[in-house]
C-alpha cells in the first residue's frame, strides 16, 4: 500500500436534524445530510462541480458550537466543521418557509409547460416543487418569457424561459469539458445562457449539460418532443464506440433506442460522456438492415435466402479453400471469442485479426508480448505527475481519458507531453507542449506513457516507447480507439495470440486451450496479420476465402476492398456495407443494443451490457459462428453469448512466459522539401465514422476539414488562411481550406476521415510524403 | 452642538484643489514621508489604533483589515480602492475624488506600504467621466513627482497605481464582484470563503477598501491617534462625509464628527425645504431601513444607527418632506435594485422582479389589505436568503416603509390610486409646494 493510501482522512462528526454523522473532513452540508438520506432540497449542487450557491434552494439553519448562523446558509456551499448542528427543512421551521419560499421564487417565471417539455416527469424542478413547494402560486404578475427555443449549437436547443440560471451547464463547460461556449449574459430576471456571438456551443461533451440541466431548458435537439420519460424503458449499457469504456444507460420505447444518457462509473467516466457516445446512436437505422441470410447467385446477383440455405453456401465455400478471418474493432469480447475458436477449429488456421487500420510487424510483437501485461489504469492517469501522448490525442481519440487528464491539469497542474506534429485544441486545453520521445525528460515512476493506435503507422515508435518506459520506470498504456480492440486481442482475435493471450508459439498453450475446446490440436504456424490476409488473396500462397465481421475496407487501406473482390467472402453485418456488396454469403448479426455481451476497455476492465432490446429476433456473431461451425462439421459449441462468457471465464488467462518484445529502429524519416510535406493525420470524434451515420445534428458540430500547415510554408505557397491548398500523392488528392498554425514546417496534417478529408481513399495511405499546393 | 470637522472636504472651495499643488500646498504627501519612515506593521497598528472604521457602509475597522493580509507569504499583494459609488442618494466619493484626488492617492501609497502591495487598483464607476479623468491626471502627476512609480521618495517602495473604469453595475460594488470584473469577467459575487484578503484580486491577498476609508488615512497619520479619536463617538471614532439631498435647502456633502445627529445637520444645511416638514428619510442610502421625523436625534455613528433600527451605511441622507408619497418611493427604489440585480441568485433575481410588480399594483390603487400582508411575507423570503446583501438592501425600504406608513399604503387602495401629487414632490414645483 502506498504511503498516500495511508494517510488519514480527518473524521468530523455532525449534528443533522438530532442525528450524528461522521464524515470526512471538508464533506459539504448537503452531503453529510444525503448520507443520513436527509434530502435538501437542490439546483445548483452537482457533487462533480465546484459549489455555486446560486439558486438557495439547500437553505438550512446552522449553529457551530453553540452560535448559530443569524440566517439561514446555504448548505451546498458550508463544509462541516466540529461541533456543528444543522437543522433542515425536517426540523427547522425557518429553512422549511426559506426553502418553499425560493421555490416560489424559482417558480413566478418558470413556463407551465410540463406536459410537453421534453423533462416533464423526470424533472428536479417539478418533483422537488412538489416535495418542498408550496401547494398554490401567490404569483399574479406577467412571466417573463422569451423566443423559443434558442439553438446554442445544432445539437442542443434552449428554452431559456425554462432556465432556473443555477449554471451547471456554464461550470460544467468551464470546469469539466474546458469548452467555456456559453456563459451567463444579462443580469436580475433576465439573465439568461447564451453563446458568444457566432460562436455555437462546438464542445464534443455538450450533450452532458442537458442531462445536467435540473429542469427542461437544455434539451438535445434530436430527442425534443419524441417521448415521455414514463414511457421509456432504461438499460444500463456500456458504450460501442471508443475504448474510453463509459457507462451508458440506453433508453428504449417499443424496440427503438430513443435516447442514451451517460451512467455513473466513478472509476471511469463519473457521470459524463461524450456527444458521439450520447447522440450517435442512428447509424442502426439509417443504412438497410440486413434483414435475412443473403447468398450471391450464379447470376452474380444476391438473393435472399434461408438461414440452412445461407449456412450452407458459406460451409460449402469456406471448405474447400485457404479461408482467413478479419474481425473488425467493434465486436464484444464474446464475438471476438466466437471468431478466434471459429479460425482455429473449424478453418484451422491464425489468418485472424482484428485490426481494421494501418498496423505494423512491430505493433504486432507489441500486442503479443506487452500489449495484455499492461495494468495501467484511470487511477494511475489520477495520480500522474507527467503524461505522455504518443499518437493520440486524447479528446479525438478517447474523450473520457480526456476529461480525466482535463480534471488533473486543472487541479494539479501535470506535465502533458505529445509527440503530435501541432497542439490539437483538446491538447491546448490540457497545456501539453511537443515533444520526441527521444527528448521527452523528468519522467518518474508516476509518469504514464500512452500509445495510440497510430503508434504503429510510424516504425519505430512503439520500441522506443517501451524503451523509454523501462528506461525511466514510467507506466505505459495502450489505448485504442476502437471499443472492440482490447477485448479481440483478449480472445485471441489475433495471429499470434489464441485466447487469455497464449502464444499461439508455445505449444502448451496451445494444447492447454485444445483440451478445452476438445480438440486434438491447433493450428500452430503463425498467422497473418490483416495486412498480409488481405494483399495475399488472390497469390499463389494465399487466402482464397475471407470471412469478415465489422470491417470498413477503406479503414485499412485503399486497395483493401479491391483485395477482396475475387475471393469467396462471408459477411457478418448489421447492415449493408462496402462489404456485403462484395460477398457471397451475407449473415446477418446482431447491433450492439439487441445483444448482450462486454467491451473491455482500455484499461483491461470488461464493461458487461444487456440486450437492450428485449424482443429483438437477431442474433450475436459467436451464434452465427457456431451454426456456421457446425454446418462446417468442426463445431465450436457456443449457442449463447452467456455460454462464450462462462467459457472465457473458465479458460482464464495466461500466465506463462509471453513472447519477447522485438525492437524495430525507427528508419530515417523521409525528406521533405519545397512542396513536400509529411503527412499527418488523426480521425477528428465527430466524422464520417460509419457509426455516427443518420445524426445529422451531431455532425452539425463536427470541426470543419481544413489543411493545417505553418506560417513558413504558407508564406513559400503565398497562402492565407481558408485559402484553399491541394494535398495530392501519387494515388490522388484532398482539396482544403488552409489554416496558419504552430505545426512543424515540414509537416501538413488534416483530418484523416472528415467531408471532404477522407485520406486513405484520396491519398491510399495515412502517413507519407505528399505535395502541398495552391489550389 | 457638533461642528464640522473639514478634513478631506477643507479645501475643496479652492481653485486648485485638485491639482498636486494645490494638494501639496496644505501639507499633501507629507503624511506619506511619515509613514514611510515608519515601519509598515507600526503603520498598520497606528490604523488599527485610531479606531478607523469602514466608510463604505459595513463599518469593518480598517486597521484590522489590513492586519488580515497574509505577510511574508511570498505572494503579491494587492490594494484595491472600492470608488463604484453606486448607492442612491449616495455623493461623497465622486465629489472627493473631483476635488481632491491627491488624498486618495497619498493614502493608497500608505496603505500599499503598509500591507506590502506592490500593485494597487481604483476601480471608479464608469459614468462619471470627468472623475475619471482627475483621477487619471492626479496619478500622472504624482508618477512625475515620484510619488509612484520605482523607489518611491527614495525610500525604496515600489507602486503601480492603475485605475480601471467600470461598465456601470451597482453590483460592482459588492467587493468580491468588483474583484471579479476588475479581473475582466462579468460582476457577480464570489462564495466566500475564501476572503478576499486571503484569495482575492487574482486569487492573491487582497484589501479593498472604500475612498473615504483610504484618503482618511493620510490626516491620522499626520496628525495622530489622539487628533483622530478626539472626534465621533466611542465606537466611531473621527469624521465623516455626510450627504445630504432631497427635500433640503442645501444640499451637499457635510464632513463631521460621526455621532452628529440629522437634526444638527439639517440645521447647518438651512432645514428641509421651506414651508415643508420632514417626512422620512434614509440614513446610509436607499439600502438602509427609512428613518422618520422621530429619528431626527439619532446620533449618526454606526451603533447609534443600528441601535435605532437601520444602518449608517454610507451616510447618505435622502430627505423626504410630506409632499412623497413613500409608496412611490418605494417603488423607484425596488425598480432600481431589479434592474441592478445581478441574477445570480434565485431570491434577488426572482423576488426583485416579483416585488416591482406588487408594488405598481399598490402604488395603482389595486389590490387589499392582504397583498400587504404577501409584500411582506416576500420580503421575509428575500432578506437574508440571498447570496449577497444587494436583496437585504432592497427590501429594506419597503418593510421599514411598511412599518412606518402602512396607512398610506392602504390609502392607495381606498382611494383607488395614490393620493400624492406626483408634481408636488419635485425640488422644482411651484404648484402644491
Amino acid at each position: 500500500m502506498s504511503t498516500e493510501q495511508l494517510t488519514e482522512v480527518e473524521m468530523i462528526t455532525v449534528v443533522i436534524d438530532g442525528f450524528e454523522v461522521t464524515v470526512p473532513k471538508g464533506t459539504l452540508v448537503i452531503r453529510a445530510a444525503e448520507k443520513l438520506g436527509i434530502q435538501i432540497p437542490r439546483f445548483c449542487d452537482h457533487p462533480l462541480l465546484s459549489p455555486a450557491g446560486a439558486c438557495r434552494q439547500c437553505l438550512v439553519d446552522i449553529e457551530i458550537n453553540g452560535r448559530a448562523f443569524p440566517k439561514p446558509q446555504a448548505s451546498c456551499t458550508i463544509p462541516v466543521e466540529p461541533g456543528m448542528i444543522v437543522k433542515t427543512q425536517l426540523t427547522s421551521p425557518v429553512a422549511d418557509k426559506a426553502q418553499k419560499g425560493v421555490m416560489e421564487l424559482l417558480l413566478i417565471n418558470h413556463p407551465l409547460d410540463c406536459p410537453v417539455c421534453d423533462k416533464g416527469g423526470e424533472c428536479p424542478l417539478q418533483n422537488q416543487a412538489m416535495s418542498n413547494g408550496r401547494p398554490t402560486s401567490r404569483y399574479e404578475g406577467v412571466k417573463r418569457t422569451y423566443d423559443k427555443p434558442v439553438a446554442i449549437s445544432s445539437q442542443v436547443l434552449l428554452d431559456r424561459e425554462r432556465c432556473v440560471l443555477c449554471a451547471r451547464c456554464t461550470r460544467f463547460s468551464e470546469e469539466i469539458a474546458g469548452d467555456p461556449f456559453i456563459t451567463l449574459n444579462e443580469r436580475g430576471a433576465l439573465q439568461q445562457v447564451g453563446i458568444y456571438e457566432d460562436k455555437p456551443f462546438e464542445s464534443y461533451f455538450s450533450g452532458n449539460t442537458v442531462q445536467i440541466c435540473p429542469v427542461g431548458a437544455l434539451t438535445g435537439t434530436s430527442y425534443r418532443f419524441r417521448a415521455r420519460p414514463f414511457d421509456l424503458v432504461s438499460v444500463d449499457s456500456a458504450c460501442e464506440h471508443c475504448a474510453s469504456g463509459c457507462a451508458m444507460r440506453t433508453d428504449i420505447r417499443r424496440g427503438k433506442t430513443l435516447r442514451r444518457l451517460a451512467g455513473d462509473d466513478a472509476s471511469v467516466n463519473a457521470e459524463w460522456n461524450c456527444d458521439k457516445g450520447r447522440w450517435a446512436f442512428k447509424y442502426l437505422i439509417t443504412r438497410e438492415r440486413v434483414a435475412t441470410p443473403m447468398v450471391r447467385g450464379s447470376d452474380g446477383e444476391l438473393h435472399e435466402a434461408s438461414w440452412p440455405e445461407a449456412l450452407a453456401a458459406a460451409a460449402a465455400g469456406l471448405k474447400s479453400k485457404r479461408a482467413g478471418v478479419l474481425v473488425g474493432g467493434r465486436t464484444t469480447r464474446e464475438d471476438a471469442y466466437g471468431y478466434s475458436k471459429f479460425a482455429r477449429v473449424s478453418l484451422g488456421t491464425n489468418d485472424i485479426d482484428f485490426r481494421a487500420r494501418p498496423h505494423s510487424d512491430e505493433e504486432t510483437s507489441f500486442l503479443s508480448s506487452i500489449a495484455l501485461g499492461l495494468s495501467t489504469t484511470y487511477s494511475d492517469l489520477d495520480k500522474a505527475d507527467h503524461v505522455v501522448l504518443v499518437e493520440f490525442e486524447p479528446e479525438e481519440e478517447s474523450p473520457i481519458v480526456f476529461l480525466r487528464l482535463y480534471k488533473q491539469v486543472r487541479k494539479r497542474a501535470i506535465h502533458i507531453s505529445t509527440t503530435a506534429p501541432r497542439i490539437s485544441r483538446g491538447n491546448h486545453k490540457l497545456t501539453a507542449v511537443r515533444t520526441s520521445l527521444s527528448s521527452v525528460s523528468g519522467l518518474t515512476a508516476k509518469s504514464v506513457i500512452i500509445l495510440g493506435e497510430r503508434a504503429a503507422e510510424t516504425g519505430g515508435t512503439i520500441s522506443a516507447a517501451v524503451a523509454l518506459a523501462a528506461s525511466t520506470g514510467a507506466k505505459l498504456a495502450w489505448i485504442p480507439r476502437r471499443a472492440g480492440e482490447r477485448g479481440a486481442l483478449e480472445s485471441g482475435a489475433f495471429p499470434s495470440l489464441l485466447p487469455g493471450g497464449r502464444p499461439v508459439s508455445d505449444a502448451s498453450a496451445r494444447v492447454d486451450v485444445a483440451s478445452a475446446w476438445g480438440v486434438s490440436h491447433l493450428p500452430q504456424n503463425p498467422g497473418r496479420s490483416t495486412s498480409e490476409i488481405l494483399q495475399g488473396l488472390n497469390t499463389p500462397d494465399g487466402l482464397e476465402a475471407v470471412v469478415i465481421g465489422g470491417v470498413d475496407p477503406a479503414d485499412i487501406s485503399a486497395d483493401a476492398l479491391s483485395q477482396l473482390l475475387n475471393t469467396f467472402v462471408v459477411s457478418l453485418e448489421v447492415s449493408h456495407s462496402a462489404i456485403t456488396a462484395i460477398a457471397d454469403v451475407i449473415l446477418p448479426v446482431a447491433a450492439v443494443v439487441e445483444k448482450q455481451g462486454t467491451f473491455v476497455d482500455w484499461q483491461g476492465h470488461a464493461r458487461g451490457f444487456e440486450k437492450a432490446i428485449d424482443d429483438a429476433q437477431t442474433r450475436s456473431d459467436v451464434r452465427i459462428l457456431s451454426m456456421l461451425a457446425d454446418e462446417l462439421g468442426a463445431p465450436i459449441n457456443l449457442p449463447s453469448v452467456s455460454a462464450t462468457a462462462r467459457e472465457i471465464q473458465s479458460l482464464g488467462t495466461w500466465d506463462g512466459a509471453r513472447a519477447a518484445f522485438e525492437k524495430t529502429s525507427a528508419g530515417s524519416a523521409p525528406r521533405t522539401e519545397g512542396t513536400t510535406a509529411m503527412l499527418h493525420s488523426w480521425r477528428l470524434l465527430l466524422d464520417l465514422g460509419t457509426l455516427q451515420e443518420g445524426e445529422a445534428n451531431l455532425a452539425g458540430t463536427a470541426r470543419t476539414a481544413r489543411a493545417h500547415i505553418s506560417a513558413s510554408r504558407a508564406a513559400a505557397l503565398g497562402v492565407k488562411n481558408d485559402d484553399r491548398v491541394r494535398v495530392s500523392s501519387e494515388r490522388g488528392s484532398l482539396t482544403l481550406p488552409a489554416v496558419i498554425v504552430d505545426i512543424s514546417d515540414d509537416c501538413v496534417w488534416v483530418p484523416r476521415n472528415s467531408l471532404n478529408s477522407q485520406v486513405i481513399p484520396a491519398l491510399g495511405f495515412s502517413s507519407g510524403v505528399v505535395t502541398v499546393v495552391k489550389a | 452642538m457638533t461642528q464640522l470637522t473639514p478634513v478631506l472636504s477643507a479645501h475643496w472651495d479652492e481653485a486648485d484643489s485638485f491639482t498636486i499643488e494645490g494638494y501639496q500646498r496644505h501639507g499633501g504627501y507629507k503624511a506619506l514621508e511619515k509613514a514611510l519612515s515608519m515601519q509598515p506593521d507600526e503603520v498598520i497598528q497606528l490604523v488599527k489604533d485610531s479606531g478607523l472604521r469602514g466608510r463604505g457602509g459595513a463599518g469593518f475597522p480598517t486597521g484590522m483589515k489590513w492586519g488580515f493580509i497574509p505577510q511574508g507569504d511570498n505572494k503579491e499583494h494587492y490594494l484595491v480602492v472600492n470608488a463604484d459609488e453606486s448607492e442612491p442618494g449616495t455623493c461623497k466619493d465622486m465629489p472627493l475624488l473631483m476635488a481632491n484626488p491627491h488624498v486618495l492617492i497619498e493614502g493608497m501609497i500608505i496603505a500599499s506600504y503598509a500591507i506590502r502591495a506592490n500593485y494597487a487598483f481604483v476601480y471608479v464607476r464608469g459614468e462619471v467621466a470627468h472623475v475619471v479623468r482627475r483621477v487619471q491626471k492626479a496619478i500622472e502627476d504624482a508618477y512625475k513627482a515620484g510619488l509612484l512609480g520605482k523607489n518611491i521618495l527614495g525610500k525604496g517602495f515600489d507602486l503601480e497605481l492603475v485605475i480601471h473604469i467600470g461598465a456601470g453595475a451597482y453590483i460592482c460594488g459588492e467587493e468580491t464582484a468588483l474583484l471579479d470584473s476588475l479581473e475582466g469577467f462579468r460582476g457577480q459575487p464570489r462564495l466566500r470563503p475564501p476572503f478576499p484578503a486571503i484569495a482575492g484580486l487574482y486569487a492573491r491577498p487582497t484589501v479593498v477598501n472604500n475612498v473615504e476609508s483610504i484618503a482618511s488615512v493620510p490626516a491620522i497619520i499626520a496628525n495622530g491617534v489622539e487628533w483622530f479619536q478626539a472626534m465621533g463617538t466611542e465606537k466611531s471614532k473621527g469624521f465623516t462625509l455626510y450627504s445630504l439631498s432631497g427635500h433640503v435647502t442645501n444640499p451637499g456633502q457635510f464632513e463631521a464628527p460621526l455621532g452628529i445627529t440629522l437634526r444638527e445637520l439639517l440645521e447647518l444645511a438651512g432645514g428641509v425645504r421651506a414651508g415643508h416638514q420632514i417626512k422620512f428619510w434614509t440614513p446610509g442610502g436607499s439600502s438602509t431601513p427609512l428613518f422618520t421625523a422621530e429619528h431626527l436625534d439619532v446620533p449618526l455613528d454606526y451603533e447609534g444607527v443600528a441601535a435605532a433600527g437601520s444602518m449608517l451605511g454610507t451616510k447618505a441622507l435622502q430627505i423626504f418632506d410630506e409632499t412623497t408619497c413613500v409608496v412611490r418611493a418605494a417603488l423607484r427604489w425596488s425598480e432600481f435594485y431589479k434592474h441592478e440585480s445581478c441574477g445570480k441568485c434565485t431570491p434577488c433575481r426572482e423576488g426583485t422582479w416579483w416585488l416591482v410588480q406588487m408594488l405598481h399594483d399598490l402604488e395603482a390603487g389595486k389590490g387589499t389589505e392582504e397583498d400587504l400582508t404577501k409584500l411582506l411575507d416576500l420580503c421575509d423570503n428575500i432578506a437574508g436568503r440571498s447570496f449577497c446583501a444587494l436583496a437585504d438592501g432592497a427590501v429594506a425600504p419597503i418593510i421599514s416603509s411598511l412599518k412606518y406608513f402602512r396607512d398610506e399604503y392602504l390609502a392607495h387602495q381606498r382611494n383607488g390610486g395614490c393620493p400624492f401629487d406626483p408634481i408636488a414632490s419635485t425640488t422644482f414645483a411651484t404648484v402644491g409646494a
